[in-house]
């Protein structure tokens, strides 16, 4: 069924609190880190200090002797798994390399790569005892930088690494894991066509997801091999599908409880500390809780890439776009798989484009291996396009939300990675921003207005859902995705709309591993349109049922009783008069029609369908230090059907802040010895209250009819077009051109110096 | 090596309990009292997760030892609410849909009752700047922002009645 129609919604569309919120405002919500069992002990990961080492021996003997430690784990304690590619998600997977990547074999391939874990009775003895595991490295030379490590004579992190994508096939090992092209019309022509030509080059830094909770987790592991895992992960199924494969068992053999999660963004759709600390807990026959802290997430866990965008755009004097080029380097940390591939695929989407060439490379460094980040690539190559589309926009002397229409991407249009779009609100958003009243508000001295747009496909996938209707008329929902943002609240909204009951009398639970169907994990903004779907058709067989339960109270067919607000009631009069029958009447006597009522459904969504956003950006230099000001930021977008708007609201405003972090302040900076330096947030500042001004969340509604209510993905495209909204602000406030992220002060005065050289105080 | 014993207040509760010398507060509350509300984000005062109130003032518990409690009133975040009464700044969190993941939550709604109890009426740029050693990843301190000032404008109305 279909419920498009929003007048006729009760529930969806309405704001109320969510179910699991009292428990997260009084302090007794379960995070990974809150969980104990009886006779656990306490693992510590020892990790490398070097970028790039040959691991020649690791002596524990010490270690062991440590009162209290009952179990030390390295490589030799995992199966050495195959090199062997997978697709998982929104992004491929090797297991051998996410295997080496938990705990390292013959190299350590970046500072803090695990190379040891010891477990032990007390945090002080474990910690005590990582120390005193002796490694001894044969330090290697390392390569941080993506260019640097393509160059020739880089040190080679994989002997056996032949670059896949280029032809004749290469013979030698090189840190190019893969080159991607994807190819539209004919580039040569376009560009002969154009009368501007603008070609740029941009830069990007590695940032992490920076989730308030660190990593963690508690895992059993029984004499008989059953195993319980206890953890923060944006996927119990993944945990549990990952650590099968990692320690060589049966899926079967894994039961995965998810805990709360304190944020992910991506960053918690691999295992780091799960493997770790099953192996630990089989050699030693108890729990075993890992923790890490905030150094270990940002030194030995995935942040997403930096790269190098090099953008070439052909146009006629118009300002219609007739060639695009685009070549993107991405770091993939130590092992392939940067997310260069969607970074090529979302760059020039909210596009009409006839003649585009894209080329991406993956490209591993001695750096953590990259993590999914928010619509991961796609705000790399959009800071690139966007910024230099910003250019264009000035060098035609055209404003940049009417060149942003007059190329935009509609219905029909056919993207340059291959999907032609449907139901695309892009436009919508310009025409929104264009008439929001930010678009008008003069600017002051130093102060300017930035435009950029963002796209994010959006995934579908594997989701499971059960509703079971209780004794009482009350109803519990039953999914398979952890709760990152609010999900609960839309699942038993979309319930309780279907059902006819109020919002209070749904409970919505995510299950574990055993207790409902496989479901893909929370990630690719994925959750309230798949598994909002599974919920609403399980909902709907629900209907069914109660529908055939009064059908038999009344003796009549079920065909003859319609379902309305909650109730049952005879289709028409020749269904004969009944007095309607509630749920709760028809649930009091379920043991009696035929059992317990309850309904399970399980699918594999599509249709997604794409998000499209346009942000308006304003920004206040201050000349003197060189520090950007946030003065106001509207973001809007296309969001399909709002199923909870304040937590719509709330995935654009978190975007945005983040994107506004990576534009200004964020970076991993490493010393010459390939050491990360600021692994903490002292030293990587993400933005706080103080640095941010209120968000405006603009939603724009095309129903996305795929969904059942019409929802789209809405978590990732926010983060898309902020870095470059900034940049363009910058450049409209004063004239500086920011094309390397992040525009820090040192960064933005060394700018405005170039462009106004200071006078010397002597003359 | 032989534990302190430590005698205390927490959340309204005369508390003993026996602490390593070097465990900080944020340990204690956690690991030997079975009051996890209070959350480790980095253990260098840096995210404001494990915030407290301690005689009035609100203080990083990572950044305290467990022994300085000695004497003291606590307050974390499991004595914010009286009983089933939440407090105004956990209401409108909750009304404001000010939390996503919910694991900064803890330190904010303790910092902002800190804030509230000082200044019943803070401006906007005060609130920011009050909370600015509270990170927050998900939000984007909007609706937290939003939350903080209607729930001061809750308490002054109470504080008038």
């Amino acid at each position: 069924m279909s419920y498009l129609d929003k007048e006729a919604l009760k529930v969806v569309g309405t704001r109320p609190i969510r179910p699991d919120g009292i428990d997260k405002v009084i302090g007794r919500a379960s995070f990974g880190a809150d969980y104990t069992m009886p006779g656990m002990l306490w693992g510590k990961v020892k990790r490398s200090p070097h970028a790039h080492a040959r691991i020649l021996k690791i002596d524990v003997s010490k270690a062991l002797r440590v009162p209290g430690v009952r179990a030390i784990v390295t490589a030799a304690d995992f199966p050495n798994i195959a090199n062997e590619e997978a697709f998982v998600g929104e992004g491929p997977m090797n297991f051998r390399d996410l295997s080496r990547n938990c705990m390292a074999r013959d190299k350590a391939l970046y500072d803090g790569h695990a190379v040891a874990a010891v477990a032990a009775t007390s945090n002080a003895a474990a910690e005590e005892a990582a120390e005193l595991i002796e490694v001894e490295y044969e330090v290697l030379p390392h390569v941080i930088d993506v260019e640097a490590a393509m160059a020739p004579g880089a040190p080679i992190l994989h002997d056996d690494m032949l670059t896949q994508g280029v032809e004749p096939k290469p013979t030698k090992p090189s840190n190019v894991a893969k080159k991607i092209t994807f190819t539209k019309g004919d580039i040569a022509k376009g560009f002969a066509e154009a009368e501007v030509v603008i070609e740029r080059k941009y830069t990007t830094k590695p940032v992490h997801q920076a989730y308030i909770e660190p990593h963690a987790c508690v895992v059993a592991v029984a004499n008989d091999g059953q195993t319980t895992i206890w953890s923060s992960s944006q996927g119990q199924f993944m945990v549990r599908a990952y650590c099968a494969k990692l320690l060589g068992v049966d899926i079967a053999n894994i039961r995965a409880m998810p805990a709360e999660i304190g944020g992910g963004f991506g960053g918690k759709t691999l295992v780091y500390l799960e493997p770790v600390a099953m192996a630990l807990s089989k050699k030693s026959g108890r729990p075993v809780k890992l923790v890490m802290n905030r150094e270990e997430v940002f030194r030995g866990t995935g942040p997403t890439s930096g790269g190098t965008i090099e953008v070439k755009l052909g146009a006629k004097r118009s300002g219609r776009i007739v060639a695009a080029e685009l070549v993107l380097k991405y770091q993939a940390g130590a092992f392939a798989g940067s997310p260069v591939g969607p970074g090529c695929m979302c760059a020039f989407a909210m596009y009409d484009l006839d003649n585009v060439h894209i080329t991406g490379y993956d490209v591993v460094s001695n750096r953590p291996k990259v993590a999914a980040y928010r619509a991961p690539g796609a705000p790399i190559s959009s800071f690139g396009v966007e910024s230099c589309l910003d250019e264009l926009a000035r060098e035609l002397g055209i404003d940049p939300l009417a060149l942003r229409e007059m190329n935009a991407a509609r219905d029909g249009t056919k993207t340059p990675y291959g999907p032609t779009l449907t139901n695309v609100g892009y436009l919508q958003t310009v025409e929104a921003a264009r008439n929001h009243p930010n678009a008008k508000i003069p600017l002051g001295p130093n102060q300017g207005r930035g435009i950029a747009s963002g796209f994010w496909f959006n995934i579908g996938g594997e989701s499971s859902a059960a509703v079971h209707v209780n004794e009482d008329g009350t109803v519990a929902v039953v999914e398979g995705n952890p709760d990152i943002g609010g999900s609960r609240a839309s699942m038993a909204m979309m319930a309780a709309e279907v059902l006819g009951i109020p919002y209070e009398k749904v409970r919505p639970v995510v299950g574990d591993t055993a207790s409902i169907g496989f479901t893909f994990l929370t990630g690719g903004s994925r959750v309230t349109f798949a598994t909002g779907m599974a919920v609403t058709q399980a909902a709907e067989k629900v209907v069914e049922q109660l529908k055939s339960r009064a059908a038999a109270i009344w003796d009549i067919s079920p065909e003859a009783v319609e379902w309305r607000d909650g109730k049952a009631f005879p289709a028409g009069a020749n269904a004969g008069s009944f007095e309607p029958l509630s749920l709760a009447d028809i649930a009091i006597k379920s043991g009696r029609t035929g059992g317990p009522i309850t309904a399970e459904v399980s699918i594999n969504a599509q249709g997604a369908g794409p998000g499209f956003a346009t942000h308006i950006c304003d920004v206040e230099v201050d000349r003197e230090t060189g520090h950007v000001k946030i003065l106001r930021y509207t973001a809007v977008q296309d969001v399909g059907r709002a199923i909870h708007p304040s937590y719509v609201e709330g995935q654009i405003q978190g975007g945005v802040t983040q994107g506004v972090g990576w534009a200004l302040n964020e970076e991993y900076i490493y010393d010459k010895d390939g050491r990360l330096e600021n692994a903490g947030f002292l030293d990587y500042r993400i933005p706080v209250a103080s640095d941010m001004p209120m968000i405006d969340a603009v939603m724009v509604e095309v129903p996305n009819p795929r969904h059942p209510f019409g929802a789209r993905g809405v978590g990732e495209v926010p983060i898309v077009p902020p870095m470059a909204a900034v940049a363009n602000a910058i450049a409209d406030a004063v004239g500086a051109r920011m094309r390397d992220l992040p525009m820090s002060p040192p960064k933005l005065r060394a700018e405005l110096d170039e462009l106004d050289p200071p006078r010397m105080a002597a003359e | 090596m032989s534990k302190h014993h430590v005698t205390t207040t927490i959340n309204g509760e005369p508390t003993e309990y026996l602490c390593e010398g070097q465990q900080t507060m944020l340990d204690v509350l956690r690991d030997e009292l079975g009051l996890t509300g209070s959350k480790e984000g980095c253990s260098s005062g840096d995210c404001g997760a494990c915030t407290i109130i301690v005689d009035g003032d609100i203080v990083c518990s990572c950044l305290m030892l467990g022994v300085e409690a000695e004497g003291r009133k606590i307050t974390t975040i499991e004595g914010v609410a009286e009983g089933d009464k939440l407090h105004p700044v956990q209401q409108k969190f909750l009304e404001h849909a000010a939390l996503q993941c919910g694991f900064c939550t803890p330190g904010f709604i303790v910092a902002a009752k800190a804030l509230l109890d000082q200044n019943p009426n803070p401006t906007e740029e005060e609130a920011r700047y009050w909370l600015a050693g509270n990170l927050c990843r998900c939000t984007g301190y909007d609706k937290i922002l939003r939350a903080v000032m209607d729930a001061a404008e809750v308490m002054r109305a109470e504080a008038r009645r």
